[in-house]
């Protein structure tokens, strides 16, 4: 198979401190892959390296094989690579229908129009209905995004990042912060993309990770600590003993 | 039923756009001056080219959460390009020469834009001040140009269109500077409900997030702050032209005060904030000099102070009511627009 996104001999220090430490990491095409480890083990960092919100020290970055390591975010994302945050980065003054309608039409090369009124393309407005619809947002469409309940913010979280409509989407811990009992709706969703969509996953919760992912890899201290099918990785004693011995033995 | 789901969704974005009852009554106001208050049309001249200054300053400040100190550095530029056009003959017809002048301050924030895309809100205070600073020394410096200390004299504006000259009365100057203003309020108001007026609210939310879905952030502040260059420069020579005159004081810092001032009271991001700023600014600086000559400053300290005890949020506040209102009004008006429809099942 081949690796949709891969990171060779990436690093980044800050200051004297090393938070990603030569990681190679390879994403293969339509996987459902997790990457866990403790905390301050360098993920988010990972993620934000991913995306071009921070700018590696040394290393690469591909995507389908192309090198993107000094590609500006956004130019990122019109590539195909987009993320939902662990902390809602929403537009809270705009509504979940303006919210998605932003996103289509940016993708779509519509978002420098500044004559034609937001909303007047009917291919942008079906896509909008449809993905309000499949992320339960249709009856919360017009209200403001601050005044949303937190649960339903995680979703147009999410919904954003796919109306993006990317080929490799990264999930910074979509679940945190949700309530118990609004969860499985995030998590049926998740569970819910399309298989084409190649996903990778930033979870703390065990379950979460063992019923989504097809292939872990886990990072210790900056580096890839060990990768492989979530068996082999739950079976492996070294990741027993750095991380998930607890969790996984409650 | 999808379809309907997407007919009100169209539907609802399409009416976000529309002209509200509040607005021709705003407009019809404007127009009715003209014959009302025929005593009155100097000042109504000095309202309608503030008013458009601070429009200029809300696409910036409103829409896209640049905040500035120096934006008289693009009015005045705009006003002694006004002048000098005039004097010199080089564009005769004020209306093209209107639109030169704006051209001048738009490639003036094009290039000073780069320093404002970065950096905190008190960066950019101080860059976009630095800047006008370096406008008003540079046209200090050059007074074979620019008159120096004593202004541009002998400034000479010819008939509007090669029919209409201005009076001393302030008729024509009012009318000219009503439909200029008319003009570049709907062209603002067009584009602030567009998909690139509604990525600048994108970005003044959240600039990360806005990156995150493929939004070039500083193409887009770019594209901003050029074109609200470009209204201050058409404030400023509408200045240059009403006046006849341009003196350094287009580039000074209580200018672009002022500004920030009238807009706070107008309040920011719905367009009529800096419109109906600059009437009450004017009209309360023309009642209380009238009152105290000497104590103009005092007073408007004064009323600067109330407004930031107040908070700007409480007159956000505010306006929203009247938006709020108004879109009530609408909706009884028009009486067929649904509220949120909620489907099958999708009810909480």
């Amino acid at each position: 198979m081949a690796a949709v996104l891969e990171t060779v001999g990436l690093e980044k220090h800050f200051g004297g401190l090393t938070a990603v430490a030569g990681l190679s990491l390879r994403i293969e095409k339509g996987a459902r892959h997790a990457l866990i480890g403790p905390n301050g083990a360098g993920k988010t960092t990972v993620i934000n390296l991913l995306t071009g919100v921070l700018r590696p020290s040394s290393g690469r970055i591909l995507l389908e094989g192309e090198d993107i390591t000094s590609l500006e975010s956004y130019r990122r994302v019109r590539r195909g690579l987009a993320r939902t945050f662990q902390i809602n980065q929403l537009f809270l003054d705009l509504t979940p229908l303006e919210t998605i309608g932003l996103a289509i039409s940016e993708r779509n090369g519509l978002g420098a129009q500044w004559w034609r009124v937001v909303g007047s393309n009917p291919v942008v407005v079906e896509e909008i209905v449809e993905i309000l619809a499949r992320f339960h947002l249709t009856d919360v469409m017009y209200e403001r995004t601050g005044n949303l309940p937190y649960g339903k913010q995680r979703l147009l979280e999410i919904a954003l990042a796919i109306a993006c409509r990317p080929r490799v989407l990264l999930l910074d811990e979509p679940a945190a912060g949700v309530p118990e009992d609004e969860r499985h709706e995030i998590l049926a969703t998740v569970a819910a993309l399309p298989p084409d969509v190649t996903v990778l996953l930033i979870e703390h919760d065990m379950d979460i990770v063992f019923s989504f992912a097809d292939r872990i890899s886990v990072l210790v201290n900056g580096a890839l600590f060990v990768d492989g099918p979530p068996e082999e990785v739950a079976r492996d004693p070294r990741v027993k003993a750095v991380y998930l011995g607890e969790s996984l033995d409650a | 039923m999808p379809s309907s789901v997407e007919d009100q969704v169209a539907h609802h974005l399409a009416a976000r756009a529309r002209w509200r009852p509040l607005e021709y009554v705003f407009w019809l106001a404007a127009v009715a001056s003209v014959f009302l208050l025929p005593g009155r049309h100097l000042i109504l001249t000095e309202i309608a080219w503030l008013a458009l200054f601070a429009l200029s300053l809300d696409l910036i400040l409103g829409y896209a959460g640049i905040i500035s100190l120096g934006h008289a550095a693009f009015f005045g530029l705009g006003s002694y390009a006004g002048a000098l056009l005039a004097k010199y003959g080089i564009v005769t017809e004020p209306v093209l020469a209107l639109l030169v002048s704006g051209l001048c301050a738009a490639v003036l924030g094009f290039g000073t834009s780069f320093l404002v895309l970065r950096g905190s809100d008190l960066t950019r205070l101080m860059v976009t001040l630095g800047v006008a600073l370096i406008m008003r020394e540079i046209a200090n410096q050059i007074p074979q140009l620019t008159g120096g200390a004593d202004g541009l004299q002998g400034v000479i504006v010819g008939p509007i269109l090669g029919m209409f000259d201005f009076d001393i009365f302030g008729h024509v100057s009012y009318v000219y500077c009503l439909i200029i203003l008319f003009v570049l309020f709907v062209l603002a108001r067009r584009i602030v409900y567009s998909p690139f007026g509604l990525s600048l609210r994108a970005i003044k939310g959240n600039s990360l997030r806005a990156s995150s879905i493929g939004i070039s952030v500083n193409a887009r502040l770019v594209a901003v702050y050029t074109l609200a260059a470009f209204y201050a420069g058409v404030a400023g020579a509408l200045l240059a032209q009403t006046t006849a005159f341009a003196s350094l004081d287009v580039f000074s810092f209580e200018r672009s005060a002022d500004l920030l001032l009238v807009l706070i009271i107008g309040g920011t991001g719905y367009l009529y904030g800096g419109l109906i700023g600059a009437v009450i600014f004017k009209l309360m600086q023309d009642w209380i000099a009238n009152l105290t000559p000497q104590y103009w400053q005092f007073w408007i300290g004064l009323v600067l102070v109330l407004i930031v005890l107040v908070g700007r949020d409480r007159f956000g506040s505010w306006t929203g009511g009247v938006r709020a209102l108004a879109a009530r009004m609408l909706r009884r008006f028009s009486g067929g627009v649904a509220p949120v429809p909620v489907p099958p099942g999708e009810g909480r």
